[in-house]
């Protein structure tokens, strides 16, 4: 390993943020955490008097906490897949992007799972799943999943962190109690060196199959049951195709916040969002693709109870926010992505907001106008959210980005030994 | 082996909600109050759907009594993460309240829409509490519940009859929507007996079953009605 301190002089501005928090940090995390304090009231009344206080009924018995458990963990799909992806086929551009990215799935991965204890009758039991499991129920398929994506997640940040925490140690001798016990003793010899990178290659192959997996089986909690325009066979790529887009959407999100909150311009560039962008944009015309192939087998089908449910969505109760899912999702995001003019910072971060927004729009319509719209033509029902499940989803996105800034107020947000290795690299080259 | 069925005669139904009220008698189904009625959180183990056909003055009215299937290939049961709900032997699709935890997700996969959730407490104007039933298992918030052919009936009709050492005898054993319906309209009995009531009339001409296309199987066969022969 080279020199520390001077390593240290050269990335000061990633490591800055360890060390000097200002006002807005404080200002950002209080008001974070009293929105993410506000769920636990919420929750705690939830628990008390009974699933009656969201909005749910009779038929629509799954609703936000769903919709919300499925963008989540679509969220946590682009991060470490995409960083392995990278990884294994070499970008150089990768570098400064993946530890943010991956730190974005991470805690993704945290958030959607807790909605379904959220959405239990009796969240008190919710360790029953792992002791009477029965793998014949596609939630204990999910269950297995996404534990081992998520172990496979932390492991996958946490290995490729090791060399920038031993540096952290050398650091800040006074959170050396702190960073000392996860350095696991790395002193960057080579022999550490190649374990290391045997470590990543494994785990960046590993990763890839699960995260599939992963958003697949979601998918197939629906998928797997009888319901009209659930039972379909596109539903695992169609997922897992939405999570990536969704994924890559808010990997750019967060990626311009800390660039502009952390001065973090010399190394997240526009060549970065550029090509996120065009990433982004591929998955846009994917999205449009199965979305199109998905409501036109639908109609051309013409099942009868599938139509009862494809016009609620098209023309029907569910239409303004069915065509504000086609405007978010495609209409906005397809321009400015297309065209090299727009494809700048502020261009693709515009692009990202819209996408996150028509994604969330996207679970919320596969899930609740099928489940109104039931075979037998009796039980009817709509479907308001109460203000206990706007508060489950604020307090959750509020305590994901406490997380995020937690985490980048200890660790660098940038993987300061690739971009050492690379520099050097690159130094060898030209010599 | 038994193997519990019912048979309903639209012909003979008149709509008029007995076995609705029979039912939630019998089964301590709780109150939901008028505004939770209208999210759709009432409880109808036994419920009486009914459609409006045409204009005045050639109005028809036609009902459904809408119990559990008790489907022989239930989707309902397999979907349960923690098997709170499932196939006995006999077939009866019973839930096991203690063991749910509320996913849900049995509800959802049902397509007869005829599995409810516990939204809050239940509860029973005051007055009514000294009137229910000792026999049915006590159910809390946060689980669900569902149309058992009166599980706690068949059992004590079992209890007797192995004292006796022999069968359940034909009519001695019926759920409380049967024995209440005033114009005969419900039959309940083994399917498993060729001889026995249901069993024949499952076999008539004029029986179906909801959406048999889906392969459910239910075990609640419905008898057509004159008009809709015709049609």
């Amino acid at each position: 390993m080279r020199d520390n301190e001077a390593i240290a002089q050269r990335h000061h501005k990633i490591l800055s943020p360890l060390t000097k928090t200002g006002w807005p940090f404080w200002i950002t995390t209080g008001l974070l955490s009293i929105v993410f304090l506000w769920s636990f009231f919420a929750f705690g009344w939830q628990y008390v008097w009974g699933l009656g206080e969201t909005g749910m009924g009779h038929p629509v018995s799954w609703a936000f906490y769903l919709v919300n458990f499925v963008f989540f963990i679509g969220i946590s799909h682009a991060g470490t897949l995409i960083s392995a992806i990278l990884r294994i086929t070499h970008a150089g551009w990768r570098t400064p992007i993946t530890r943010a990215a991956e730190v974005v799935t991470v805690f993704a991965l945290a958030a959607g799972p807790t909605n379904i204890l959220f959405d239990l009758g009796r969240p008190i039991r919710f360790h029953w799943v792992a002791i009477h499991a029965q793998f014949k129920s596609p939630l204990l398929w999910d269950f297995t999943c996404i534990m081992t994506y998520f172990i496979t997640c932390v492991l996958f940040l946490y290995v490729l962190m090791i060399p920038d925490i031993a540096l952290l140690r050398e650091r800040f001798p006074r959170r050396r109690w702190f960073y000392n016990p996860l350095s696991l003793g790395w002193i960057g010899s080579e022999r550490q060196e190649r374990i290391l990178k045997k470590a990543s290659a494994f785990l960046c192959i590993a990763v890839i199959p699960v995260a599939v997996s992963v958003h697949t089986v979601v998918s197939w909690v629906f998928g797997m049951q009888t319901q009209p325009m659930w039972h379909s066979t596109i539903f695992g790529p169609y997922f897992v195709a939405g999570a990536i887009y969704s994924g890559i959407a808010a990997i750019i999100l967060v990626a311009a916040i800390l660039r502009r909150v952390y001065h973090l311009e010399d190394y997240l560039q526009p060549v970065h969002f550029n090509n996120l962008g065009i990433l982004l944009l591929t998955m846009t015309l994917l999205w449009f693709y199965f979305t199109f192939a998905e409501y036109l087998t639908t109609l051309y089908g013409g099942g009868v109870d599938e139509l009862a449910v494809f016009w609620t969505k098209l023309t029907g109760r569910y239409s303004p926010l069915f065509w504000l899912m086609v405007l978010f999702c495609f209409v906005i995001p397809f321009p400015i992505l297309a065209l090299r003019r727009t494809r700048t910072i502020l261009g693709t971060t515009i692009a990202s907001v819209s996408i996150l927004i028509g994604m969330w729009l996207e679970r919320f319509l596969i899930i609740i106008p099928t489940l109104s719209q039931p075979r037998l033509p009796y039980a009817r029902g709509s479907y308001m959210p109460s203000w206990v499940e706007w508060s489950m989803l604020a307090g959750l996105s509020a305590g994901f980005m406490l997380a995020i800034i937690l985490f980048s107020k200890f660790f660098p947000i940038i993987s300061i030994w690739e971009m050492e290795k690379e520099e050097k690299e690159r130094d060898e080259k030209v010599t | 082996m038994y193997r519990w069925g019912m048979v309903i005669d639209l012909d003979k139904c008149t709509g008029c909600q007995a076995c609705v009220v029979a039912c939630r008698q019998e089964n301590n189904i709780s109150f939901a109050g008028d505004k939770e009625a209208k999210l759709g959180r009432a409880k109808l183990w036994m419920n009486l759907m009914s459609e409006v056909k045409g204009s005045h003055p050639n109005v028809e009215m036609n009902f459904l009594p809408l119990p559990c299937m008790h489907c022989d290939k239930p989707p309902c049961t397999k979907v349960c993460p923690v098997e709170a709900t499932y196939k006995s032997p006999e077939g009866i699709v019973a839930q096991v309240y203690p063991r749910c935890i509320g996913v849900r997700m049995c509800i959802s996969n049902c397509p007869y829409t005829v599995r409810y959730f516990n939204w809050h407490e239940p509860a029973w104007p005051q007055e009514y509490k000294k009137g229910l039933n000792p026999d049915v298992y006590s159910r809390k918030k946060g689980v669900t519940e569902k149309c058992n052919f009166c599980i706690q009936r068949i059992r004590k009709a079992k209890w007797n009859a192995r004292k006796e050492k022999r069968r359940v005898r034909e009519g001695e054993v019926i759920p409380a929507c049967v024995e209440t319906c005033p114009s005969e309209a419900l039959y309940f009995g083994d399917l498993n007996d060729p001889k026995s009531r249901v069993s024949r009339l499952s076999k008539s001409r004029r029986a179906f079953r909801l959406m048999e296309e889906l392969g459910t199987e239910p075990k609640v066969f419905y008898l057509k009605e004159g008009e809709w022969d015709e049609g």
